[in-house]
């Protein structure tokens, strides 16, 4: 009936006495419930995660992505927990902000009690499956990817949750589009050498970094990287790796 | 696919913030079989971990101990499993500390059930089997739905794999379909044997089972666990 | 009208508007194999290699164990198809036939460009509703080339090309360690090991590699070139014992016909035995 009512003052135009309803925009209703963040804004893409010898090194690039727009190009996605943990985090950037505040919170809260005691690798993962578990239990979830590594019991440390509650531990973990295409390398280089150095895992998740860089198109060359061994965390940022568009010259026509 | 819309022209999408829906639930695959013997109980389920077309890890078997004698495989959504083992590990402590003794697999089973049906209308989407031995030194298996429905059965699969590995184990465990030959009780070796094949055929043809198949063996004494490699592809 | 008719060139459809009729009351059409799959392709020093995995599955089940998905289109000319199996197969067919025809009629070796816009053609003329993505290569008089074609219609020329649900682990591979003008043996270890990305990383694809090397006078189809998997041994037996079928109960009984009649000829006329 709409269809055939329809009259077409102009294409695509409001019906007389409505509002002008912009394509891709949602109509305000008064009567709909609250909602929560169940779309995410600002984004951060993959989180890189590789575990080495004698450590641990998670990477992610400091691109903030508003939609399809590069919007922030230096946002930093790894947060520093203490001497042997440290959390990357891909997906909203404002819930990620929310989460590491409450951690830092409660880091300092556990300092205070000077007892010797902190947030290791695992009570920390175990505490962010809790509370990603029960944000989507109550329909309200943090929409993130988070990758823990750290050193514990010596030995590396490597842990990943999604914002359904998710949650695993693996010697390579990717979030994001890296799960489709730096995941494959990591298994392959590890595979090849099941004993890295620090070099070695570096090196390798450089490499990933770039080809990220070349096929996800809301990443960035310019990439923080965490490493995590007994004696301590250490964070390089910015990490620039360098891309080779050589082969961009053979493209000629397209057919 | 509607190429046109009623008013001539499709609605332009505009950049920016991109609509994704949420969904609480997500599938994780993997596969679990367990059989009950005369003194003994085999449950094994494989180790991969995957979300669409996608391997998570390769190394996440789905059978957790629970007692010394009580073994629960659970496979779906992963985050479901995570917290129902939580949780049934704490009851289960919580039981220890009260009565001064582990709680028997019967009582497990019968636990299992309600903590599931309390989560009526939202469930946990897991698929459950439990692994043990009864309170007359039998083995036993209890098989689940997600939302607490349990009956004791002498065998059964759950997950991915379930509706290729439930006939064979029908078949050969069960006897089903043969003639009334001799059916003798199988030993412990010819369980694990049969759970083991299974396995490895189910990873031939089911994309969510593969790469590492772990058999517990419960007997009164404890957990054995055994692990054989399966397909990686 | 005659008794029995050819069919009609082209695609049937007429049931079009009652199946969306089907399909509003919640009926389900039904699936159709996919190969989700991982294919892929590059140029080298003198030609083309192209690369497939050998799984077709039905949903989350394995149909085909070894598949072949690399389809010949002409003798300088290959292609690997992923999406729905039929119409991979078909297409790759039909434009197989009119390259053969354009062949007869030219008397020339047919071209790989000509190959590309004859299946882009058809894609683009059918909407995307042939689901067929495609890695198409081959070598003739202008050197070696290189296409992807995408249900839709749009092709890319490259000199490294992915594609199926594997292709983001095999672009992977080949973005990690391509490089312009490489030997034969390091341009089929580099599709190998981008394929078998695809296999151990994609559950949609698996099985084994096969590969096409595509030069100016010589194909090598290798099928298959390496078994990334080597199936899982069974220790048990489960062959039936004769008898392992259960007889409920047996009857015998007899066929009652009638013998209507009975002719015999002898001697007219001899057997034509030529």
């Amino acid at each position: 009936m709409e269809a055939s009512l329809q009259m077409e003052f102009w294409r695509n135009g409001p019906q007389p006495g409505a509002l002008y309803n912009f394509p891709g925009s949602q109509i305000w209703n008064q009567n709909e419930p609250t909602k929560r963040t169940l779309y995410p804004s600002v984004t951060g893409t993959s989180v890189l995660g590789l575990k080495f010898n004698d450590g641990v090194v998670i990477a992610g690039d400091k691109l903030g992505s508003y939609g399809s727009m590069a919007r922030f190009r230096d946002l930093s996605r790894v947060l520093k927990v203490n001497d042997q943990v440290v959390v990357g985090a891909s997906g909203d950037y404002a819930d990620y902000q929310f989460l590491s505040e409450i951690i830092e919170q409660r880091v300092i809260e556990e300092e205070c009690l000077n007892d010797g005691f902190g947030y290791t690798p695992s009570s920390l993962f175990s505490w962010l499956t809790r509370v990603m578990y029960n944000r989507r239990s109550n329909i309200n979830p943090l929409w993130n990817t988070y990758v823990v590594a750290g050193w514990e019991n010596n030995a590396p440390f490597l842990g990943y949750v999604d914002k359904i509650g998710t949650a695993y531990q693996a010697p390579t973990i990717s979030s994001g589009y890296g799960a489709y295409i730096a995941q494959p390398l990591l298994r392959d280089a590890l595979e090849k050498k099941p004993n890295m150095n620090v070099k070695d895992a570096i090196e390798t998740i450089d490499r990933c970094m770039k080809v990220l860089y070349y096929r996800d198109a809301r990443s960035l060359n310019k990439y923080e990287l965490a490493i995590v061994t007994k004696d301590g965390v250490e964070i390089r940022s910015p990490v620039t790796s360098q891309p080779n568009w050589e082969i961009a010259h053979l493209i000629k026509g397209y057919e | 696919m509607e190429v046109l819309n009623n008013r001539g022209v499709e609605d332009y999408q505009t950049a920016g913030p991109k609509q994704s829906y949420f969904s609480p639930y997500s599938f994780n695959g993997g596969s679990i079989l367990a059989v009950a013997g005369e003194d003994f109980a085999v449950i094994a389920s494989d180790s991969r971990l995957s979300e669409g077309f996608s391997i998570h890890t390769r190394d996440q078997p789905k059978t957790y101990q629970l007692t010394q004698n009580t073994v629960v495989g659970a496979c779906g959504f992963h985050g479901d499993v995570l917290t129902l083992i939580k949780v049934l590990k704490a009851r289960i402590k919580m039981y220890l500390h009260e009565h001064n003794k582990d709680m028997s697999s019967t009582a497990v089973a019968a636990m299992l059930s309600t903590i599931l049906y309390y989560r009526r209308f939202f469930p946990y989407y897991v698929y459950n089997i439990v692994a043990g031995i009864d309170d007359e030194g039998k083995g036993c298996v209890f098989s689940f739905d997600p939302v607490g429905s349990y009956e004791r059965e002498p065998y059964r699969a759950g997950g991915s794999a379930s509706s290729m590995l439930q006939p064979l184990m029908d078949n050969q465990v069960g006897f089903k379909n043969l003639p009334k030959q001799a059916r003798v009780p199988l030993s412990k070796e010819e369980v694990v044997k049969k759970v083991r094949d299974g396995f490895i055929s189910a990873a031939e043809r089911d994309i969510y089972t593969g790469d590492e198949v772990v058999v517990n063996i419960i007997t009164k004494d404890g957990v054995e666990v055994e692990r054989f490699p399966l397909r990686k592809d | 009208m005659a008794a029995v008719e050819g069919p009609m060139p082209g695609f049937s459809f007429e049931n079009c508007i009652r199946n969306r009729h089907l399909e509003k009351i919640g009926h389900k059409a039904p699936t159709a194999y996919k190969t989700g799959t991982t294919i892929a392709g590059i140029i080298y020093k003198d030609g083309v290699v192209l690369g497939a995995d050998t799984r077709a599955t039905e949903d989350t089940v394995v149909a085909d164990k070894n598949c072949s998905k690399i389809h010949y289109l002409a003798d300088n000319m290959y292609c690997c198809g992923a999406g729905t199996a039929a119409d991979t197969e078909m297409t790759t067919q039909m434009i197989s036939s009119q390259l053969e025809l354009h062949k007869l009629n030219t008397g020339r070796k047919p071209r790989v460009a000509t190959a590309n816009r004859l299946l882009k053609q058809m894609l683009f003329r059918y909407q995307g509703h042939i689901s067929a993505a495609l890695v198409l290569g081959g070598v003739d008089v202008t050197g070696p080339h290189l296409y992807s074609i995408h249900p839709h219609g749009s092709t890319d020329k490259l000199p490294y090309v992915t594609m199926g649900s594997g292709s983001l682990a095999a672009m992977a591979t080949f973005e990690d360690r391509f490089k312009p003008n490489m030997e034969k043996d390091e341009a089929m270890k580099l599709v190998r090991d981008a394929i078998a990305a695809g296999i151990f990383n994609d559950l949609g694809s698996g099985s084994n590699v096969d590969i096409c090397v595509i030069t100016k006078d010589k194909v090598e189809y290798l099928r298959p070139f390496d078994e990334a998997n080597i199936k899982g041994k069974r220790e048990g037996n489960y062959g039936y014992k004769r008898g392992s079928t259960a007889v409920v109960s047996t009857e015998v009984k007899k066929i009652p016909f009638e013998v209507v009649a009975t002719q015999v000829v002898s001697g007219t006329e001899a057997m034509d035995t030529a």
